[in-house]
């Protein structure tokens, strides 16, 4: 077996050994339900309460603003959901983007089918939307605009502050999944005018299974899972103490050390993509550097597919993900892809890599190696590249 | 969610490359779908003495391409082509549902390189495509990409 060289954090990342040390009580002798009123009931209490005072700082909210879920998907579904019910009376327009994760997409055309109306914003090659186009969709009926804070596939930044005072302006709410912004960039909810938000722990080397959502105070949201009295009556369901003390831990370390590793990281990308540039011909660069995280790069390499890729990679104990239509388990390759305006063809030899904190130049230097030599054999039993070669296919 | 066989013909793919004096070449597929096959078959006296293939595609479609040329190989046409993707996928211990198409590129390939062989004989192309079963495009992953 390889050793593991990860490249995959915006899939995931591993928890970190203090987060882990922070969850183990909460696992084994604190076991208590945060709801009992006896002493170990009344502990793991405190222990979501201080939690969610992390999350509340890490983000520039109130702690009364902050609500634990079971991750970003439901987050987004909690919130886009229960504004349109709660919303319903006075309009049934929403706003959203073409490149919205599916946790978003799938929310909205669930809405659709109840008699929504959803605008898809387009976005531009850089993977931005328009706030030209934003004002010019706005209707009297719109009642939400949600549009990711970052982008999984490539790594964009919205320019959420703008997109914020617009709504607010129009006195509509204005949600946004940061699932992949929160631990890696700056959120601030009040500067920002987010109204509401989701995240998701292990984006940021806390627990899977566990995500919070910020409902700016007076905002009225239906609930989605409705039962118990817990947070609120605003999300029933005992409290995962543990996952959620992880999550407070994990926020506060990613916030301590942000302006370090996003440096750090960014410098990586940087020289992965030069790297790249220089030592792979017939390249796409489909993500950018300023106004886009840190760590994700996404790059295309022609006449080659995807998962093809991946696997030779993997046999190299590389991990890293792709945006071809045999990894998004679709006939299509990556919607967000086509949507900047890559090419079906080249899309469908997409590779994102997403580094963190624990990657070296190294590891990068070790996947570049490895690249050049995988690119190389699968572009060596491509007819595509043949015709490439001999003037017959041009992309 | 693939087979070890699939893996091992995905690592170390069978007869790959251009086969340069082969008498038949068919290639199915395009670039937009994901995947393209090409083959290359050698045929002496109505039996195919050699095969060879070139694949641009995933990793099922790799070892399709690897295992189909190893099955050809030997046998007579008109045993080619009573080949069917059923076999190829057998051959490999099964594919994800998702993935049969790249078995049927694969027998299609092999059919239209046969029918080459007729069309480079004399045969008239029409003819030789119906002779060898040769479709438009029966990939029914690309007439999902039309609408
Ligand atoms: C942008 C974005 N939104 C939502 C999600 C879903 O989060 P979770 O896996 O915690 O449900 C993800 C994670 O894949 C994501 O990247």
């Amino acid at each position: 077996m390889n050793e593991i060289k990860y490249f995959d954090h915006a899939a995931t990342t591993p928890l970190s050994r203090e987060v882990l040390d922070a969850m183990m009580p909460w696992l084994t002798d604190n076991f208590g339900n945060a709801s009992s009123v006896y002493s170990i009931g009344r502990t793991a209490r405190a222990a979501v309460d201080e939690a969610r005072a992390q999350v509340a700082k890490a983000i520039n909210a109130k702690e009364k603003e902050i609500y634990f879920t079971a991750g970003g998907s439901e987050g987004d579904n909690t919130l886009i959901k229960g504004v349109a019910m709660a919303k319903r009376a006075k309009g049934n327009h929403i706003i959203t983007s073409k490149i919205e994760h599916p946790a978003v997409l799938e929310t909205c055309k669930q809405l659709e089918k109840e008699g929504f109306e959803v605008t898809y914003l387009e976005v531009n090659g850089e993977g931005k939307i328009s706030i030209d186009d934003l004002k010019a969709a706005i209707k009297p009926e719109t009642v939400l605009i949600t549009i990711m804070f970052a982008n999984n596939e490539i790594g964009s930044i919205q320019p959420i502050a703008e997109i914020g005072a617009i709504a607010r302006e129009h006195k509509i709410l204005f949600h946004t999944d940061a699932v992949q912004a929160v631990g890696n960039v700056p959120v601030d909810v009040k500067a920002m005018n987010i109204d509401l938000l989701s995240m998701s722990a292990h984006k940021f080397y806390g627990p899977k299974g566990v995500g919070a959502m910020y409902i700016r105070t007076g905002v009225v949201v239906d609930k989605l899972i409705a039962g118990g009295h817990q947070e609120k009556g605003k999300r029933a369901g005992t409290e995962n103490v543990a996952g959620i003390v992880g999550m407070g831990k994990a926020i506060e370390l990613a916030c301590e050390n942000m302006a370090e590793n996003s440096a750090r990281i960014t410098e990586l990308r940087d020289y992965y993509l030069a790297q790249v540039e220089e030592k792979v011909p017939y390249i796409r660069i489909n993500s950018g550097k300023e106004g886009f995280l840190p760590g994700t790069a996404n790059v295309s390499f022609k006449y080659i597919e995807g998962e093809s890729l991946l696997f030779m990679l993997d046999m190299k104990g590389i991990c890293a993900s792709s945006g071809s239509a045999c990894t998004s388990g679709s006939l299509d390759p990556s919607h967000v892809l086509l949507a900047i305006g890559v090419p079906v063809e080249v899309a469908h030899g997409s590779l994102r890599i997403s580094i963190g904190k624990s990657n070296t130049k190294e590891d990068i230097d070790f996947l570049v190696d490895t690249l050049v030599n995988v690119v190389e054999k699968l572009r060596a039993m491509s007819p595509l590249y043949e015709d490439f070669l001999n003037g017959k296919y041009i992309i | 969610m693939y087979t070890e066989k699939v893996i091992d013909h995905f690592t170390n793919p069978r007869n790959v490359g251009e086969l340069e004096d082969a008498n038949a070449v068919g290639q199915v597929g395009n670039p937009v779908c994901g995947d393209i096959m090409k083959m290359y078959l050698k045929i002496e006296n109505d039996v195919i003495v050699d095969a060879k293939f070139k694949t641009f595609g995933c990793c099922a479609a790799i070892a399709t391409s690897s295992v189909a040329t190893i099955l050809v190989k030997g046998m007579t046409i008109e045993q080619a082509l009573q080949l069917k993707n059923k076999q190829v996928v057998d051959e490999l211990g099964g594919l994800p549902p998702q993935k049969l198409h790249c078995s049927v590129l694969a027998e299609e390939a092999i059919r239209k390189a046969l029918a080459d062989y007729y069309i480079r004989g004399g045969m008239d192309e029409e003819e030789a495509n119906k002779l060898c079963g040769v479709e438009e495009s029966a990939c029914d992953h690309c007439e999902a990409h039309e609408h």
